[in-house]
Parts: structure tokens; sequence; C-alpha cells
């Protein structure tokens, strides 16, 4: 192989903290990528992984400063350049793939438009641009081009617009394009997709790809080599078959360990039979819309959870999930259909009824961040529902949330805490704690883990899967996330459009999906072109 | 389109209500309000007259409608006479308004002309220390009253320096101050929000995009954030225009100039209700005129609110 | 209402750069307000000139040893009439800013969290004092209350409620749609527990930082009233009548205006450094 298209040696980066000082965020950091080459930078968030990216091309945040090291592109030493200089190289020789395609366009200017500048920063005569923009348009798949020329970013959806990203990232083929979490934001059909294309086009060009993803599985998929980050040093990399193969840092192991992609499908009985926890009949959720049309969220849907058991809700993003979700747990009141909780009829309560019957059911949020009230310490939080339900001596109330505390895995020291003191799991955990103190039948998880960071994540479904064999909780979990139900559920409902187009046990559902867009579902997750080897190695 | 009709029917409403208060208020005064728009010396009335008077135009009617009497003046350009001048109320604005546009007008242009300078300065200054203090400037000009800049800029300009005469002087150079005046407070918050608005866009996803094109911090500020930072920073006109009308009362008065604002002054010194009452209204109608005007700027400007329009039409 | 009621406050955004620069002067500015709310409370105790009466012998002096900032026409001392001055216009401000902060509150909180017609009612009523310009708004008070200290600062006051009201019923909407407040719904709490526990606290934080910046436009505002002459009547000494009083003599005194414009702006300019740093601390 010639010269590398990168080389990063010895990096190492520094923020401004704000107590004046500087903060060490990358240390001393080396990889290379040949030309061609895929090379993947594994990391949870924090670790680095992002910085890395920005230096290479030059876009650092503000506050932050190369502290020694060398990047060269193509041989070019880039930290020591100018503005100026660096602006003949961004776009032309490396090129970005950002991470949030629906923030990523500017919303007041035209896709044409926004394609076109890269050809004009780089100097391509106005005349020639508008037929190179469609070519491009087309060439990243996207249809009816001449259209798209004039259209706006919200015209278009994510994967579009992602589209539309890529292709001024490939617009004039660098040597070197640069994908932060191209598809973090999107459902897993469309990530695939994109995958695939990003994949497509490098292998025509020659392009050599950064791959920066929090997702290991993605990364297995993809890369010919990893570089796994942590904390701002690399703790291992190789080609991709080795590491997953046999990772030989501590953390590189603890990560594959708890990669849901990774991981064999639950194998336990379902009670079959016995007490039922949730019945749902032919649930039919409609919104009014303006102009008084009726959008119909939720179509038709019926499941029934047995006591003790974990039932996982699965869709994309517009699939119904969350509003039958909310039906579910009485914040919206359903069209039609019967919700049956512990034998009780709810969807007719109201008022001081549906209250008390809030009790049986109870919701952890997706985002710990927004779903515990900023001003009060967490021991408060904790006690609200008791507070609520059952008036009790201090002494006693806190006596239950210490204990309820100490289930979840929690120190008593965070009891004074308020929120922001705590980290993401932390904070995960007090909701379960608020939620569990009630000692509900039901537990609602709306994506209650896929906000946290891969090993974060699996502690969390490791404490819920604990709780629930020794407090015999029913679970229904709703994701949009096929590997982690694999993992923990035992029955699944697929959602499509409104619609439940499956629904059975979680062994036999992945196994003989009955309908295309589980099909669909399952083949989109990532890691499952190297899942099988892991198995059996 | 359906969008806009709505948005003007709600302007409406909103001047009906400002004068339905207005009117309530005028009510709730000592005397009455057919006794105050007649009560004009010129027209030489006896008590007896305005007796009759009061008598035909319903004063002993229901307050309803008087209510729909007097709303039905104003609409036709009817606010009554000045308790002051015995003129009508409608003669007095028509000579004292253009004034105080030609004033106002000046004075937002002379402001908007600073704001920008000053928004340039902050974000794209060449060093960081000089970029800084220019941030901080509008923080210390929004701190300082109207008034004590006028006078301020009389005794520097004028006395120390005799830069600008102040006895008898020329029809533009009669103005150099007032504008000065009115312009600087104004400018201070213009600044104010470009400059928060151009820091915000800038932390925007497609920022980064634009700069990893390979275009130049300044293209892309010109290019892609000035548009997006316009757009709420346009949200503000309708109140620069209270304030250029707050700021028209003050300059004035200081500098002894004719005009809309030291009318609304005399007026309130007077106790003179309805030429209060009837600057009042107007500058409400201005201020939904403005808010109208915005909204369709920001049609113009940004795509999204059109294809939302279109939709819901 | 004002302009500065667009500038503030926000939530959850990135340092704004700007104010870092105010951050140094931030105990300066805690300063200028502990040395004038002291001058409000204890005036006699920082000067032995009588506020009121004059030596007329010592008129016009420009500022010296014997008269630090100078004297007035009636030979006053320019220096115990803006320490006197303090009350007047502090006073004056708390009284607006409570006027606005409970006025507005109530329609705020009744708004944003019953919700249906009277939110929209509110929300109309708000519309109209807001097309109303601040400073005609309080004018036409005044022809309605009168002039004096007290009904210009009621007018300020009144002048302030919406945009004390539109920033809470804001508030409140956004705290009220957070995964929070619903959380506290699903563990059974009820209407107004939630409203009392979660609600209230969190949409009041911000609304505090704005009622100290309200606190200084209202000095302003009360400032720009009594130098036209609404306010306290001569000889009272009111830092906004002395700037007007002093101008018949700006061609020779030129520190009958400058001192007293001076204090203003030095408090104004606290006051807002002083809401601008709560705000930051409060996000």
């Amino acid at each position: 192989m010639s010269d590398p298209v990168l080389e990063i040696r010895n990096l190492s980066v520094s923020y401004a903290a704000p107590d004046g000082g500087r903060t060490q965020v990358l240390h001393d950091l080396s990889l290379s990528i040949g030309a061609g080459e895929v090379v993947t930078l594994v990391g949870e968030s924090g670790s680095g992984k992002t910085t890395t990216a920005q230096s290479v091309i030059g876009l650092l945040a503000e506050g932050a400063r190369i502290e020694g090291g060398s990047i060269r592109l193509l041989g070019q030493e880039v930290t020591a350049l100018g503005d100026a200089a660096l602006n003949g190289i961004r776009g032309r020789v490396v090129s970005l793939i950002p991470q949030d395609p629906g923030a990523s366009l500017n919303p007041v200017r035209t896709i044409g438009g926004q394609v076109s500048e890269v050809l004009a920063a780089h100097g391509v005569p106005r005349a020639l641009r508008r037929d190179r923009v469609i070519e491009l348009l087309g060439r990243v798949g996207l249809s009816e081009p001449e259209r798209r020329f004039d259209q706006y970013p919200h015209e278009l959806s994510g994967g579009m617009k992602q589209r539309v990203l890529i292709a001024i990232a490939i617009a004039l083929e660098p040597a070197l394009i640069i994908a932060d979490e191209p598809t973090s934001a999107l459902d897993v059909t469309v990530q695939r997709r994109i995958l695939d294309l990003i994949d497509d086009l490098r292998r025509k060009t020659g392009t050599a790809v950064l791959l920066v993803t929090h997702d290991l599985a993605v990364a297995a998929d993809r890369a010919d080599r990893i570089v796994v980050l942590k904390s701002g040093r690399v703790q291992e990399q190789g080609a991709v078959a080795d590491v997953l193969r046999a990772p030989s840092s501590a953390y590189a192991r603890q990560l594959l360990a708890d990669a849901p992609a990774f991981a064999t499908a639950r194998v336990r009985p379902v009670p079959l039979g016995g007490n039922t926890a949730v019945r749902v009949e032919d649930l039919r959720v409609e919104f009014v819309q303006r102009g008084a049309k009726t959008f119909r969220a939720v179509d038709g849907l019926s499941f029934s959870v047995p006591r003790g058991t974990t039932h996982a809700i699965v869709g994309e993003s517009g699939s119904g999930k969350t509003s039958a979700m909310r039906a579910i747990v009485g914040l919206a009141r359903p069209t039609s259909g019967r919700i049956v909780i512990g034998g009780q009829e709810i969807t007719s309560q109201r008022g001081e009824d549906l209250r008390q019957f809030r009790r049986q059911i109870q919701l952890v949020y997706q985002n710990p961040w927004g779903s515990l009230d900023p001003r009060q310490t967490v021991g408060q939080i904790i006690a609200e529902p008791l507070t609520n339900f059952e008036p009790m001596a201090k002494a006693e109330r806190e006596a239950r949330v210490r204990a309820i505390l100490d289930r979840v895995a929690l120190p008593p020291e965070v009891l004074a805490r308020r929120p922001a003191a705590l980290s993401g799991g932390q904070r995960q955990r007090v909701a379960i704690a608020r939620a569990l103190i009630l000692k509900p039948q039901v537990v609602v998880l709306d994506e209650a883990a896929s906000a946290l960071d891969v090993t974060v994540q699996a502690q969390i479904l490791r404490l819920l899967d604990d709780l629930q064999r020794d407090l015999g909780l029913t679970y229904l979990f709703v994701s949009h996330d096929l590997s982690v139900v694999r993992a923990i559920a035992d029955t699944v409902t697929v959602l499509h459009k409104g619609q439940p187009v499956e629904t059975g046990p979680v062994a036999q559902v992945f196994a003989n999906p009955a309908s295309e867009h589980t099909c669909a579902l399952i083949d989109a997750i990532p890691g499952a072109k190297r899942a099988p080897t892991l198995q059996g190695a | 389109m359906t969008h806009l009709i709505s948005r003007l029917a709600q302007g409406a409403l909103v001047l009906l209500a400002t004068f339905t208060i207005s009117f309530i208020l005028v009510q709730m005064m000592p005397g009455d309000a057919v006794l105050i728009r007649f009560l004009n010396p010129e027209m030489g009335m006896t008590p007896e007259d305005i007796a009759r008077i009061r008598v035909f135009y319903g004063s002993d009617s229901p307050i309803p409608v008087q209510y729909a009497q007097s709303l039905l003046a104003v609409l036709s350009g009817d606010f009554g006479y000045s308790v002051q001048s015995g003129v009508p109320v409608a003669q007095e604005i028509a000579t004292n308004l253009p004034p105080t546009l030609l004033l106002a007008g000046l004075g937002l242009l002379t402001a908007l002309g600073l704001a920008f300078m000053l928004a340039w300065g902050a974000v794209l200054g060449p060093f960081s220390a000089l970029r800084r203090w220019i941030g901080s400037v509008p923080a210390l000009m929004v701190s300082v009253p109207v008034f004590w800049v006028g006078i301020t800029l009389i005794q520097l300009v004028s006395f120390k320096l005799g830069w600008v005469s102040v006895i008898a002087p020329g029809p533009w150079e009669k103005l150099v101050l007032p504008v000065l005046t009115l312009a600087l407070p104004i400018a201070a918050p213009i600044a104010q929000i470009l400059i928060r608005n151009i820091e915000d866009v800038s932390t925007r996803a497609f920022v980064p995009v634009a700069r990893a094109k390979g275009l130049s911090r300044g293209a892309v500020l010109w290019g892609h954030v000035l548009r997006n930072a316009a757009l709420p920073t346009l949200a503000i006109a309708g109140v620069l225009l209270g304030e250029l009308i707050a700021g028209a009362v003050v300059t004035e008065t200081v500098f002894g100039l004719n005009g809309l604002g030291r009318l609304a002054e005399r007026s309130v010194r007077t106790q003179d209700i309805a030429v209060l009452q009837a600057i009042v209204l107007i500058s409400a109608a201005g201020f939904v005129a403005i808010s109208f005007l915005v909204d369709l700027v920001s049609l113009a400007i940004d795509p999204r609110l059109r294809s939302q329009r279109s939709l819901a039409a | 209402m004002t302009l500065q009621d667009t500038l503030l406050p926000r939530r959850s955004r990135t340092l704004p750069r700007l104010h870092v620069a105010i951050r140094p002067g931030l105990a300066l500015a805690v300063a200028v307000l502990a040395v004038v709310t002291l001058w409000a409370m204890l005036p006699s105790a920082f000067t032995s000139f009588n506020p009121v009466a004059g030596l007329p012998a010592d008129k016009l002096q420009a500022p010296g040893a014997a008269h630090w900032l100078g004297s007035d026409e009636l030979g006053r001392d320019v220096l115990a009439r803006l320490i006197f001055g303090a009350r007047q216009s502090l006073a004056g401000a708390v009284v607006a800013v409570a006027v606005g902060l409970s006025v507005g509150s109530l329609l705020g909180v009744l708004a944003g969290s019953v919700g249906g017609w009277v939110e929209q009612a509110i929300l109309r009523l708000i519309d109209v004092l807001l097309s109303i310009p601040a400073l005609l708004l309080s004018l036409a008070l005044i022809v309605i209350l009168g002039f004096g200290t007290v009904q210009v600062a009621v007018a300020v006051g009144v002048t302030a409620v919406a945009g004390f009201a539109r920033l809470i019923w804001a508030e409140v909407v956004t705290v009220r749609r957070s995964d929070y407040v619903e959380a506290a719904f699903g563990s059974g709490g009820r209407f107004f527990a939630v409203l009392w526990r979660h609600v209230l606290p969190n949409a009041l934080t911000s609304v505090l930082a704005y009622a100290a910046i309200q606190f200084g436009w209202a000095i302003l505002q009360i400032s720009t009233l009594g130098f036209l002459g609404y306010g306290a009547p001569p000889p009272t000494p009111e830092w906004g009548l002395m700037i007007a009083e002093g101008r018949n003599y700006m061609t020779t005194s030129w520190w009958l205006t400058l001192f007293p414009g001076l204090v203003v702006i030095a408090t104004v300019l606290a006051t807002n450094a002083v809401g601008h740093a709560l705000t930051r601390r409060l996000q």
C-alpha cells in the first residue's frame, strides 16, 4: 500500500474548562487509513471520537486546542494550516457526512443551492454546476433529481436528507470521507440503505472512509479495521475479524459482551395459561388533524401479556408505538377498544378512578434527562408517588425509599442530590425506583435504555431483568431496537404504520417472521453478518 | 392565504379591544366623553347649547349606544376636539405626524446601520478581546436614559465642540442630534438580538456542514447564518415601533421639536384625553400593521412557513 | 412590551460568549446596588446636606471640596439630592415590579395551567397590552391616575404586566409539557399538587431573573416620567426630575445633568448585570 490517506500520530487535544484550566480529551491518539479503506472509530459518548473527526477536518469546537501530535492528509500536515488553506482542503480532499440529517441542511435554502455550493467553493464554473448537482442527486439514489434541486430540506424525509448530505460529501470525489454517526438518527431500515449507499459509492470511487460510531454492530458490518476509543485513549485497534474474535483489551471485551446485537435470543419458557396482566383488544387511537381530517395512529392492536413476562411493542418512527403506549398507561384516551390491566377495564375510567388506577401501571421514560424534576432531590423524586397515595410517617417513608434505592443498586448518598449531579444511568435507576415504589403490577418502559451508552444500557437491562424475577413484574417494552427486544422480551408485537403486522413469542418471530415488514426489520439489524461467527467462537 | 386573512382578522380584533378598553377608561374618568369632545371654546357654546348637544348625541343614552357611536366616529376618522387647542384632533394629528415620521424614519435607519456595524464587529472583529468589547457595548447602551443622551449630546456636540448649532439651525442640521438621540438607545437592543441570533444560528448543525464544504467563515455567515438569524430578529419590529414612539416623545420634548411625541407629552400635561386616546389608537394600529408586514416578510424568507400555509389552505 | 423583553430569558442555551465580559464586573454591580440601597434606606448617614433646602450663597457651584458633585441653582448639594433621590427611584421600581409581577403571574399562571378559553382570553388581552407602546400606555394611565410618585410607579408596573404574563404563561406551558410533569401525574399526583410541587417552582425561576432586569427597566421608565414632570413635584429630589431641572442651566452647569444621568446608568447597568447573572445561574 502506498502513502496512507490519513495518518494521525500522537494527537492530543484539550478543551477550555469552565474553571479556566484545560481538560485533555484526546491522549496520544494514533491511527492511519489507507486508500479505499474503511476504518471505524468506536466509543461511547465522551470518548473523544467526534473530537478526532473534527480535528481531521479542522473544525474543532471553540475552546478546543491541539496540544500536540500530527495529522497528515495525503502526506500534508494539516494541524499547522491556516483557515484559508484548510478551506481549500475541506470538501475537496476530505469531506463530512454529519450526524443529524434533520438539522444539517440550511432550512431556508434549496437543496440544489446547498449542493452547488461545494462545487462553487472549489472553482467549478457556474455553467456546469446545475447538471453536476442533478447527476449527483441521482447517483445517491434520490428519485426525480430535477425536482429535488428546487426543493427545500423540510420537503424531504430524514433518509433523503442524508442522501443529499452524502451527495455533498462525494461531489468532488475526496480522498477521505468522515462519516460521523451518519445513521444514528435514522430508522433501522433507512440506516441500512444509507450505509449500503456509502459502501457502494466508496467502492466505485476508491475513497477512504473514517466511520465514527457508537454501535459496534455497525462497525462489525462495515469496516475493515476498528479503533476502540475510551476516555480519549485508544484501547485497541486491528482488523475487524480479529478484534471481534479475540479482543485484547478488557474494554473491548466488555463492549462486545454488552452489545445487544451480539446477544443471543432470550430462551425462557413463556408461562402459558397463567394469569394475564395486560390485555389489549382492538385498540384504536385517532387524532384530529388540521382541516378536521382524522389520522389513525393505531389501528386494531390486540395482545395479552402473561404476568411476570415481558412484551415488546416494536416499530420505526411513526409506527404508532408511542400512541399505543400512551393509551395503555392512561395518558391519552383511545378512540375505541379495550385495555384491561390486572382484570380492570381502564378505558372508561376518569378522575379519581383513573388516578387510583395509576398505582397499577407505571411508566419509565426514554429520556432520564427530562423525566426528573431538576429542582427536586432524588429522595423527593422517589418518595413522590408515596406522598400521593399512601400518607405515612416520615420515617417509614424514608425507609421505603432507602429500600427501593438499594434495589436499584444506588448508594444512599444520592438521596440528597439533584438529577443534574447524576449520570445518565443513575438517573434512569432513579426513574425506575420511582416507578417501583408503589409496587405496581405493570411497568411500561418507553425506549427506557436507548438514550444510554451500550455498557450502561446493558447494566440497566440486567437490572430490569433481576427486578422482574424478584418482584414478579410484568413489563411492556416499547422500542425501535429489535436487537434489544431479542435480548430481553418474551413476546413481541411489531407495528407498522399503526397496524400490528406480527405478534408472537420472540424466538418464533425472529426465526420465522410472517410479514414482509418484520423480515425487513430483522435483516436491517446491524451486526447480522458477524453475529453467527461470534456465537461459534 | 387563509393564514394572512386570519392574521388580519386577529389584528382587527386587537384594535377593537384596544378601542374598547380606552372607551371604558374614558367612561371611568370624571366628566363625560361627549362633554370632553364638544368642550371647544371656539365653538362658543353656552351650557344650554352643550346640554342640547348632549341630548342630540345621546350622551344620556345607554352606554352601548354611546360605544357604538364613538366607534363609528373613530372609524370615520373623527377623534373629537382637543381641549387645549380647540382644533379637531384629526387635524392636530395630521399636522404633527409628518415631522415625527421623518424623525422616526431617520432614527430607525441610523439605528439599523449602527446595529449591523456592532453585530458585524462583535461576530467577525479581528481579536477576540475586541469582539467581546464590541459585544458588550449594547448592554451599556440599553441602560442609558434617552433624555439624558439628548441633553449630553447637546452639551458635548453643540456647546463644547460647536459642530452643530442649536440656535437657528438649518432644516437638516436641526435633525442631526435628535436622530442620533433616538437611534442610540434603539440600536442597542437590535444589535443585541442580532448578535444573539447569529450566535444561536452558528451553533446549528448546518454551519459546520457548510464549513466542511470549504466555505470561509464570512461566506457561511453571509450565505447561511444571516438569513436564519433575520427571522427571529424581524419579530421585534412591532416592539421597535413602540420604542420609536416612546423615543419620539422624549426626543421631541428635549429638542423642542414639533411632532406627535410632543403632542402626546402636552396632552398628558393638559389632561387632553381625546388627543392622547387618538395617539394611542394610531400607535396600536401601526403596531398591528407592522406585525402584518413582518408576517409577509417572514413568508418570503422562510420556505417552511410557505408550505405549511399552502397545506392549510 | 419593551425591547428588553425580547432579550430575556431563555432556556438551555450554550453559554453566551458575550456575557463573559460582564462576569468580572458582577462584584462591582453588586457593590453599586448595595450602595444605592443603603442610600435609599439611610440617606442621612451619607451626607450632612439638606436635599431640599439650599444655601443661596452656594448656588451653581462647580464640583469641588465643599460640594463634591457641585450644587444647583438654589444652592442644594447635588450629591445629597442624588442620595436622597435613591429612595424615590428604588421604591418606585419596587412598586412597579411588584405590580407587574403579581398581576402578570396571576394572569400567566391562570392562562398556562387552566387552558381553554381562559387561556385564549388572557392571551388576547396580553396582545392588546403589547400593541400599545409602553410609554404611551403609562402616559394614558397617568392621565387617569393623576401625577405623583405612586401613580407613576403603578403606571410603569401596569405596562410590565403583559411582559410578565406572557413569560410566565410560556414557562408554565413548557414545564407543563415536560416529561417530569407527566410523570408526576402518572405517579398519581393531583392537579394542584403537581402545579405547586413542579410547575410553579420550575416556571418561576426564570421569572425571578426577568424581574431583576425589569427592575432596571422600571428605574429607567420612572426617571423618564420624572423628567417629563409627571412624577414627584419639585422640590422632591428625584433623579429624572433633577436632570429636567438641570437642563435650564446646561450651558453653564454641566454637573447638574451629568451626575444624575451617570447614577441612573450605573444603577440600571448593575441591575441588568445581576439579572443576567441570575439567568445564567438558574439554567
